[in-house]
């Protein structure tokens, strides 16, 4: 059973091991991003995070997020005010997008 | 490769907490865009909707030709200046002679398409749909003889400058 506590993140909080994501992970990144519960449509932003970056490489930028993940761009600044490209990404787990779009 | 992000440590203001770089995180920025060029456009549009992707509260004060970026009539039809624009390296006279302009523009466009950076019209609305708000200079649209629905209706009002300082109250202003 992993834990916050025990596991691999760098200085902002971006697990160092994709491969170490487990959903009660999630949850609790989310909690403590000041995101609690994940509902549905938090879900599938972070699903879709997770297969985009796992088949292509790479997060997506926030437009490719609000045109395929299945929440437009309003819903995504509501669902993860603190930024959804960044908060997604770092709640499914995988690298802190670097992209400047 | 990764940048080191840190300030570089110079003294920190009095009024600023000391946090862990001794500077207080950006947490607002109101942009000016000023100029109707594609290249004149983008870089305010791109620092907007980059505060907002790191939820910094973000303001645009379209003025100037820069009101093109938000004019119904003309959002998509923002050309790159190939006149007197010393960076494209290419000699003064080609750069005016019709069609190069469009040229280069519909170069840049493809360049920027597979980057994801989206066009203009949509950009905008993009930053309005991300909680950015997006503003018209009053000098200005009194100037063209513009009004309301000259604009997208994303844009929220019409403002003076005044107006805009106050707006701007409390965070960064950026002029582009």
């Amino acid at each position: 059973m992993t834990n916050l506590a025990t596991i691999e993140r760098d200085a902002e909080g971006f697990l160092e091991q994709a491969g170490h994501w487990t959903r009660e992970l999630a949850a609790d990144i989310a909690a403590e991003s000041g995101i609690n519960p994940l509902t549905d449509r938090h879900w599938l932003v972070i699903d879709y995070m997770r297969d985009c970056f796992l088949n292509k490489g790479a997060a997506p930028t926030i437009r490719t997020l609000g045109k395929e993940s299945g929440v437009a761009i309003k819903e995504l600044y509501q669902l993860f005010p603190k930024g959804p490209a960044k908060l997604a990404a770092k709640i499914a787990g995988i690298p802190k997008p670097h992209g400047c779009i | 490769m990764t940048a080191t992000l840190a300030p570089r440590a110079t003294a920190a203001p009095a009024s600023a907490a000391p946090g862990a770089t001794g500077h207080e995180p950006i947490t607002k920025v109101s942009i000016i865009i000023s100029k109707g060029s594609l290249e004149g456009i983008y870089p305010g549009l791109i620092m907007a909707n980059g505060a907002r992707m790191e939820g910094i509260e973000a303001n645009v004060f379209f003025t100037f030709f820069g009101m093109d970026a938000i004019n119904k009539a003309r959002h998509e039809h923002i050309k790159v200046a190939t006149v007197g624009n010393p960076g494209l390296h290419i000699a003064t006279w080609l750069g005016g002679v019709p069609g190069v302009s469009a040229l280069v523009t519909q170069q840049m466009a493809k360049a920027m398409a597979e980057l994801d950076i989206p066009p203009i019209p949509e950009f905008v609305e993009m930053i309005a749909d991300s909680g950015g708000r997006l503003f018209a200079c009053r000098a200005t649209v009194d100037m063209f003889k513009l009004t309301r629905d000259s604009f997208i209706d994303q844009v929220e009002g019409i403002i003076t400058v005044g107006e805009f300082y106050q707006l701007a109250a409390g965070g960064q202003i950026i002029f582009t």
